[in-house]
């Protein structure tokens, strides 16, 4: 907290408060070159709200924890500088507005968490006869795009499937979880089926691509253009192809033998 | 009243304590041996310090190099070790790195590849073979991810943003747990018979960390506590090359994955300075010039490798020696360059995240320019002293794994060493703990006083007014522990330590934390403080007890190694709330692995 007294000050307006109320509160803060939000917001648990609930962890864009809408913008608090913002007007830090508030900046984000678990496991196809798995740099590359995902949840906070309508949020899982998904049907080695439950429970269908969660994405994934468009495509194929629906008809066969077992638990 | 109608209670056989790489994979065996299990996190699952992990998992696969095998491995962690490591658990660690590595790929880990589609392996420091499984510079992500969606599967219970704060025994053996849930400040007692720690380690007791928040020594101070051993204590890890501008990110890991790629260590004058502080025992295995360093690259039969990766302790001390003889860059560190060495698309793939962490934290373009570097707490070679098989600790039902465990990397700890390490002990404290808590024919029982004792001095700060705020508190120990137990250590400073450290004991007696238990971040701070300032102490204890310079205990007042301090531990244990130190020997390496140690070719 060097040159702290000489540094400009800034007024920041944080949300303080839980489920039962709270507003914005202002907070005059010094701001030294180089410092970002979350700095800001730790100064001012140091020195003015020592009880303010902030969740963060690696403050280096790594964790995805320290997520809240700063000026209105879904963002992480680590990677946002001061001096993106217009010197002289207040900032004001909000916590996730489609999470339930635990307090302050802190949002319970355990939807995500539910819809994870109800995502069928990976299940690799055997090993080469040495033992090893084999797979080509350009054949993992997207979904090395999709394994980047962070889980800072800010795609899941900008969408308005469920930001708009709670009422989705038990048949919708949301762009992270379209981004698992696409990271398990395209990865090389998976042999398990996911597609009815991105039709059924998932809510594929629900997005209507108006790529905001691509906007957000700290990490830069091409969310809808290289996970929920292709997925789309996928579902499309499997149950309104009729080519693909007269061969399952024909022959009782396809990859959708598997569906059963894909179902997701409970 | 019972004490399971006043605290939210749970009964498992295995109590899994800190979910990074260390604890889940603990959980995911223990759960697969049939243990009833629980996962224990302070944060959110999936985003524990192993996150931050860049460079990779060693592991001897021999892909790229088929002249690797784990001798190689076992030598190169030994010798990084300064011969300090137990033998035992660097032969266990480079024997199994390899199935642990596959099982991650088996599970979904997309790593890397070779032409041959096989796993791809980098150049790490200290390593003689490329050898780090690796996803570009976001390894630990992958990792973490991976085990995370695993064990999701496999009917382990989840308590994430709890915090333990006590470890609870039935006469020696271990019989639970208390602590607190975060959102809400509640009390949560668990029973279990066994307990495997897999907390991390102790960068938040500096200044300069490339450590998350959650690194504040849990396990280590609460086994400590229950009286179990602690080794190595003085062997702290400074990275050498921590971001040092902005002030605001001073500290922030730069992967050593950059000169494993090609980057170089340069000094204002423009000189590879690394030439100039290879030591005697690395020097058989080093490059002579730069014309061989970077042959090296290439062709590792006919050249020896670039003193820009020797191991971190020779390099952070390098650095350290000149910024202090004025050769430092602008903002007190030196220049790390790649730009001039490796093409711009090739930085780009190979090091995403740094690209971006300079790009956006910093305004420098790593493509174009070089970054300016300096040392930065990083790692914690010292802890709880284990059984090398068993990861069992020397309080019964107590197990240990990861970097809260001591043992495997000896004075100083390679890069990459630590993945491997997490994924091939953690496996092993699971499958013991489960295997002791099955050998428990009763369900062991927790001491009512000892609970209610530790509930009473956790609320203590609310009680008190006029006392300090902990933020203040915490500052004070970083900047103690920065100036007085760092790179370079005097006796007359470690003492002035011990005395700022009790005065610090005394301030954190009278803390005061305003508002309620609901998610309150000051509170959590003053309980943290507890570890940091027992940890602290230890190794300030066993740094004045350590005299010689060796791996990452550096002291002015002994700046030689001595061979007597090559044959012992520092261990530090606790009784009647003392800390104290004592030198025990290590175990005898059986001839043929010394052999392979000595080997010179």
């Amino acid at each position: 907290m060097t040159n702290s007294a000489s540094a400009p000050a800034v007024t920041m307006r944080v949300w303080r408060g839980d489920a039962s109320g709270g507003d914005f509160r202002e907070y005059q803060v010094a701001v030294d070159e180089g410092m970002v939000v979350l700095d800001v917001i730790h100064r001012i648990q140091a020195s003015q709200a020592p009880d303010m609930a902030v969740r963060w962890n690696c403050k280096a864009g790594r964790c995805g924890s320290c997520s809240a809408e700063v000026n209105g913008r879904p963002r992480l608090m680590c990677m946002t500088r001061m001096n993106i913002f217009t010197p002289g007007e207040p900032i004001s830090v909000a916590p996730l507005r489609t999470f339930p508030l635990i307090k302050d900046l802190v949002t319970d984000v355990s939807f995500n968490y539910e819809k994870a678990r109800a995502v069928p496991a990976f299940k690799p196809r055997p090993k080469d006869a040495d033992g090893k798995h084999r797979m080509f740099q350009e054949d993992i590359d997207r979904v090395q795009e999709f394994h980047k995902c962070i889980e800072c949840f800010l795609c899941q906070d900008v969408c308005h499937v469920i930001r708009d309508h709670v009422e989705n949020k038990p048949q919708f899982a949301g762009p992270r979880l379209f981004v698992r998904l696409a990271a398990l049907e395209m990865h090389p080695l998976d042999t398990n089926d996911r597609l009815a439950l991105l039709k059924q429970k998932a809510g594929l269908g629900y997005c209507n691509i108006t790529k905001c969660c691509t906007e957000v994405c700290p990490e830069h994934i091409r969310i809808t253009d290289n996970a929920i468009i292709p997925l789309k495509e996928r579902v499309v194929t499997e149950y309104y192809d009729p080519v693909v629906w007269a061969w399952r008809t024909l022959t009782g066969r396809g990859k959708n033998e598997g569906r059963q077992t894909a179902d997701p638990p409970g | 009243m019972a004490l399971e109608d006043k605290y939210e209670t749970h009964e498992y056989d295995v109590l899994v304590v800190g979910a990074g790489g260390a604890g889940l994979r603990a959980a995911i065996e223990a759960s697969a041996q049939g243990a009833k299990t629980a996962l224990i996190c302070k944060s959110l699952l999936g985003k524990a310090h192993t996150v931050m992990a860049e460079g990779g998992i060693a592991a001897a696969l021999g892909n790229v190099w088929p002249e690797d095998n784990w001798r190689v491995h076992f030598r190169d962690t030994m010798r990084g070790g300064k011969l300090l490591n137990n033998w035992r658990m660097a032969q266990i660690h480079a024997q199994e790195a390899p199935d642990r590595v596959l099982e991650l790929e088996e599970w979904g880990a997309l790593f890397d590849r070779t032409k041959d589609g096989l796993i791809l392996q980098r150049d790490f420091g200290g390593h003689r073979y490329a050898r780090l499984a690796h996803v570009g510079d976001r390894t630990g992500l992958e990792m973490i991810r991976t085990l995370q969606q695993h064990a999701v599967h496999k009917g382990i219970d989840v308590y994430m943003e709890c915090t333990i704060q006590r470890l609870l025994k039935d006469g020696d053996r271990i019989s639970g747990a208390f602590g607190y849930w975060r959102e809400n400040g509640r009390f949560v007692l668990f029973k279990a018979k066994a307990i495997a720690l897999a907390t991390g380690g102790v960068g938040r007791c500096w200044e300069i960390t490339s450590n998350s928040w959650e690194y504040t020594g849990d396990g280590i101070a609460m086994a400590l506590a229950a009286g179990a051993d602690l080794i190595d204590m003085e062997m702290t890890q400074f990275h050498p090359t921590g971001m040092v501008w902005p002030t605001s990110v001073r500290g922030l890991l730069v992967t050593e994955g950059v000169r494993g790629d090609g980057g170089t260590l340069r000094n204002s004058e423009g000189r590879r300075f690394m030439f100039d502080y290879v030591p005697d025992f690395f020097r058989a295995e080093t490059a002579v010039d730069e014309r061989e360093a970077d042959a090296w690259y290439a062709d590792k039969r006919n050249n020896r490798r670039t003193p820009d990766l020797l191991p971190r302790d020779e390099v952070a001390r390098a650095i350290n020696a000149e910024v202090k003889a004025g050769r430092g860059s602008p903002h007190g560190g030196v220049f790390l360059d790649i730009a001039s060495r490796r093409d711009a698309d090739y930085i780009r793939r190979r090091l995403p995240s740094m690209y971006q962490q300079f790009r956006e934290l910093a305004d420098v373009d790593i493509t174009r320019e070089a970054m300016e570097v300096g040392p930065t707490f990083h790692y914690m070679m010292g802890g709880v002293r284990v059984d090398a098989d068993t990861a069992a600790t020397s309080v019964p039902g107590l197990f240990a794994a990861g970097e809260v465990a001591a043992g495997l990397h000896g004075a100083n700890r390679l890069g990459g060493n630590s993945l491997s390490d997490l994924l091939v002990f953690g496996r092993r404290a699971g499958l013991f703990a489960a295997e002791y808590a099955r050998s428990c024919p009763d369900s062991p029982s927790v001491n009512a006083e000892e609970v209610e004792y530790a509930a009473h001095t956790m609320l203590a700060p609310f009680d008190r007014t006029g006392g300090e705020n902990p933020y203040a508190v915490h500052l004070d120990l970083q900047k103690c522990m920065q100036a007085l137990v760092g790179i370079i250590r005097t006796e007359s400073e470690l003492r002035q330590a011990l005395d700022e450290l009790a005065r610090l004991r005394l301030r954190l007696e009278q803390l005061t934390v305003p508002g309620n238990r609901q998610y309150n971040s000051a509170w959590h701070q003053a309980l943290d403080l507890e570890f940091m300032l027992m940890v602290s102490e230890a190794i300030t204890l066993a740094a004045i007890e350590r005299k010689e310079s060796r791996g990452g205990h550096t002291r002015d007042d002994y700046p030689a190694a001595d061979a007597a301090f090559a044959r012992v531990n520092v261990v530090t244990r606790r009784s009647n709330g003392q800390i104290t130190c004592a030198l025990e020997p290590l175990a005898e390496m059986p001839d043929e692995l010394k052999q392979i140690v000595e080997d010179k070719s």
